[in-house]
């Protein structure tokens, strides 16, 4: 999967999660939570769908590694 | 079945706890007392900003660090006692200025910034009532309570005003003020920025003088049938903050407090901002949301001893399958409580393995105003119970039938409504405006919580459930009714029945089942719209996160959706007495 194809993958799910936020609102470098209102129930939700689609499960432990869109890309990126 | 008791060798401990014996404590204990442990003098009353801040800031303790604030980005800032009593004042003195007065609500809206924790002081001096509001509301959630709560300030940052605010501005008529935490300057006379006025107050205030019973504090909390009720506190609350801080969260001199609860809810300002401060203690405050390896890191680097937490977040540790004590220096913790909702007896025991410290589980709700059942550092823990009532409180399980209107005290062991004896010093004062729905929450001499528990034969309480349709989510009451109702505000929704579906890590999570208008036809496109449209509206502490359409909801014969009804089905369990069903 190239990090386009990861990036898209993170979008959708973003949206899944919270469908009123248009897609070129989600600023790469923002921090994910507090920039588009996703709690961390919410954020964990995120991360059990994209270890599915991905195949990459992101320990908790982790989870400070992935806070913006960019940084997500990276680590699965750097986990495939 | 009940795991074992874990006992506990209190002479052994670093620090000696204040209460050691339960029973000659509980005994001897007298409320009187407790007021010679203030300094509010006759002319003064019982301000809560003196006896937090002013007081520590003109002893001794005046340089020691009162609050150390963490900031999401790194940052971090710390302010004495003195600094406290000089910044509260300034705001205290914008208060004033801006025509604020006693008992003039002063709401907050904001995430846990500095500011917030200098102008909840300031609000207190100025004897103006604090109403903080989670900042995770939608703009729904924010002015249904502002306007119960007749709102004439309120303080935010430009972000959340622009998003959530500006737009109910018509709305709210009596609104005067708005201050905007992180504007360089005033946008006009009612939107004014937080650092201009500062900087042109002085930074001594007078406190003038408060009587015990001035309101202090209001907080929101929701109802199973109407939108949320203004739970009304005042100043005298400070009687059970500073007891229970002594003798439950055994506060000593030294130690280094940290409480995890946001002050949008009632922990959060008892016991993250009044308690502490009572005893003149450390104070720390993160700005960012729950990461685990960030809370561990906290704990170590801050070196915390008395840590104040919530079961969402012990489960999201418990998660992370590592061993803390092997990663990090954590010698420091000493003790750790927790309190939202009941603590399951695992993560009781996980504390004993992974921390080296059982998690001692409490009880009390908005309305209480501080805790009122408690497991003691020096007492035996049953996991799973939230322990004992604490001193000069009285905590019964009684059934009380509002129909009929039988009451009688349950039996040892029997299953009943957790009821607590009328006359603690900081039970509210009545529910804002609603004097009606407060006579309904007492018979005769007792407070009838709305919590379901049975009393073992050691005194120890047990929780059940809610005897109503309420909602836990992540340790917050979510009112089925205000979430309906927002939702039927959709062109496509007949009728919405909101229920609490139970999730392993936040305890329940809000569901909405929803029967669609003619001419509308579910579809994968409605749902998101419709969780869309919730998230903007009531903001995503209060949103259901799931959406479920069905084409008929089950009600009463009086037109009631039955949510009890529709959760049993959610979970699988027998439907119960059906015999009010509409069919």
């Amino acid at each position: 999967m190239t990090a386009e194809e990861i990036k898209q993958i993170i979008i959708t799910q973003i949206l899944e999660i919270a469908p009123e936020i248009n897609e070129g609102d989600v600023d790469p470098d923002a921090h994910i939570q507090r920039s588009l209102e996703i709690d961390s129930f919410d954020f964990l939700r995120i991360l059990t769908a994209l270890s599915k689609e991905i195949g990459i499960a992101v320990p908790e432990a982790d989870y400070g590694q992935v806070d913006t869109l960019n940084h997500m890309v990276d680590y699965f990126v750097k986990h495939s | 079945m009940k795991a074992q008791w874990i006992k506990k060798e209190p002479k052994n401990f670093s620090v000696r706890p204040n209460l050691m014996d339960y029973e000659k404590e509980y005994n001897a204990f007298q409320w009187e007392d407790v007021a010679l442990e203030f300094q509010g003098s006759p002319s003064m009353g019982l301000n809560i900003a003196h006896e937090t801040i002013d007081r520590h800031a003109n002893g001794p303790l005046a340089q020691k660090t009162a609050l150390v604030w963490l900031g999401a980005d790194g940052k971090k800032r710390e302010f004495t006692f003195a600094k406290m009593k000089q910044e509260s004042a300034r705001f205290a003195n914008v208060l004033q200025s801006l025509g604020l007065t006693k008992g003039d609500r002063v709401f907050t809206l904001t995430t846990r910034l500095p500011e917030f924790y200098i102008a909840a002081i300031g609000i207190f001096k100025n004897r103006s009532v604090l109403c903080p509001l989670f900042a995770q509301f939608g703009p729904e959630p924010i002015l249904q309570r502002m306007k119960k709560g007749d709102a004439k300030a309120l303080v935010t940052t430009k972000v959340i005003f622009e998003k959530k605010v500006r737009s109910l501005l018509d709305e709210l008529p009596q609104l005067q003020t708005i201050i905007l935490i992180d504007a360089i300057e005033d946008e006009s006379d009612k939107i004014r920025s937080f650092n201009s006025l500062m900087a042109l107050a002085s930074d001594i205030y007078e406190i003038a003088p408060t009587d015990p019973e001035d309101m202090s504090l209001l907080h929101f909390t929701s109802g199973t049938t109407g939108m949320p009720k203004g739970v009304v506190h005042v100043h005298k609350a400070i009687y059970m903050h500073w007891m229970s801080g002594k003798y439950v969260l055994d506060m000593h001199p030294d130690d280094i407090y940290w409480c995890t609860a946001d002050p949008g809810w009632v922990t959060g300002t008892s016991y993250g901002i009044i308690a502490p401060w009572l005893h003149g203690i450390t104070n720390i405050v993160d700005e960012a949301e729950f990461d685990a390896r960030r809370w561990y890191e906290i704990l170590q680097n801050e070196k915390v001893t008395i840590w104040y937490t919530a079961p969402t977040a012990i489960r999201r540790l418990i998660r992370m399958e590592l061993d803390p004590l092997k990663e990090y220096d954590l010698a420091n913790l000493r003790l750790v409580h927790s309190v939202g909702e009941p603590l399951n007896p695992e993560a009781v025991i996980w504390g004993v393995e992974k921390l080296g410290l059982p998690i001692h589980d409490n009880w009390w709700q908005t309305e209480t105003g501080g805790i009122m059942v408690a497991n003691f550092a020096s007492q035996p823990i049953q996991p799973g119970s939230m322990g004992r009532q604490l001193l000069g409180v009285e905590a019964a399980i009684v059934n009380y039938d509002r129909d009929s209107g039988v009451f009688e005290m349950a039996k040892t062991g029997d299953k009943g409504e957790l009821a607590i004896k009328r006359g603690w010093p900081s039970m509210f004062r009545g529910y804002l405006h609603e004097d009606e729905r407060y006579k309904k929450s007492f018979y005769n001499e007792w407070y009838l919580t709305g919590d379901l528990a049975y009393k073992d034969k050691y005194g120890y309480f047990w929780f059940i459930g809610r005897s109503d349709d309420i909602i836990k989510t992540s340790g917050h009451m979510v009112g089925p009714f205000e979430v309906e109702s927002t939702l039927m505000e959709h062109p496509s929704v007949a009728e919405a029945g909101v229920i609490g579906k139970p999730d392993p890590v936040v305890g329940e999570v809000v569901k909405a089942f929803i029967s669609l208008k003619t001419g509308f036809i579910p579809s994968e496109e409605l749902r998101r719209e419709l969780i869309g449209f919730g998230r903007q509206k009531l903001g995503v502490a209060v949103a259901p996160k799931e959406i479920e359409f069905q084409s008929n909801l089950p009600k009463t014969r009086s037109g009631k959706i039955m949510r009890r009804l529709l959760k049993a089905r959610e979970m699988g369990l027998p439907e119960g007495d059906i015999s009010t069903l509409e069919h």
